[in-house]
């Protein structure tokens, strides 16, 4: 097996502990988008441990980004511009709200906890999104 | 506190996850998306073994805590029609929320323009659909 899947099944590894204890710590079902949205928000109560989680994910990239040559691996896909990418964070932004998750509160959470609606929307989300690549792949010429 | 700081430690390893699995780098994740193209599997790494953890640790925490029991709800339009405008947006930039926010360490130029464009789209959810935020 390639080491570039072993560091994607430890990475998975870590992704689910992480999802275990922001669940055991807090009763809610940790999602990223949920988190991030609901901390735009300062009047939830909850605020203070949403800052702290985000916070963590931003700390402790930025430390692997200097430390590891693989973490830091960057690269983006030929043909897209910010102006793509500022599309993206639209859709993606109302999208999860819409649907109710992204691929950790669906993806990881939902599917782990044998949800129904959420087995169905990572099937639908990833459909879409290879739909989506192929289609740009067609139309720009490259994936 | 306590549940600041276990938040915090639990964001501190999920950043670690997505950055070592190379989820932070969208072309690899485009690349799991290019179905048709030369295809990495490596996504699928990663959600089996986020997967086997968050199983393996919910037979275990189910029994006392409500928070691990199945909480399916409703297959609904709007689940169905936001999954799919997620995806396009996922496929479009190879980013979801995760690697977004994570890449902010970084200081990416796309993560600074898809961050802020993203937490719009969630606030015109919140006015048109009367979604929280």
């Amino acid at each position: 097996m390639e080491e570039t899947y072993w560091y994607g099944l430890i990475g998975g590894v870590l992704i689910g502990a992480a999802s275990v204890l922001a669940l055991w710590a807090t009763s809610k079902i940790p999602g990223i988008s949920g988190i991030f949205a609901k901390a735009l928000n300062p009047r939830d109560g909850d605020f203070k441990w949403r800052i702290a989680f985000l916070a963590g994910m931003i700390l402790s990239a930025a430390i692997l980004f200097l430390i590891s040559d693989r973490a830091d691996t960057y690269r983006i896909p030929e043909g897209r511009g910010w102006i793509a990418y500022a599309i993206a964070g639209l859709l993606v932004g109302f999208g999860t709200r819409c649907g109710g998750g992204c691929t950790s509160g669906h993806g990881v959470c939902g599917v782990g906890l044998g949800a129904r609606d959420s087995i169905i929307a990572t099937i639908v989300f990833m459909v879409a999104g290879m739909v989506t690549v192929y289609l740009f792949k067609m139309i720009g010429g490259a994936a | 506190m306590r549940v600041i700081l276990l938040s915090l430690l639990a964001g501190c390893l999920f950043g670690a996850g997505l950055t070592l699995s190379g989820m932070t780098d969208p072309q690899r994740v485009v690349d799991f998306l290019d179905i048709t193209g030369d295809w990495d599997p490596t996504l699928m790494f990663v959600m089996g073994g986020a997967l086997a953890v968050f199983f393996g640790s919910r037979l275990i925490l189910r029994k006392n805590n409500p928070a691990f029991c199945n909480a399916t709800e409703p297959v609904s339009k709007s689940l169905i029609i936001g999954a799919a405008i997620f995806g396009i947006g996922w496929g479009l930039g190879g980013i979801c929320p995760g690697p977004g926010i994570s890449n902010l360490g970084a200081l990416r130029t796309e993560a600074l323009i898809f961050v802020p464009t993203m937490a719009i789209g969630m606030v015109l959810a919140r006015v048109f659909l009367g979604r929280d935020t």
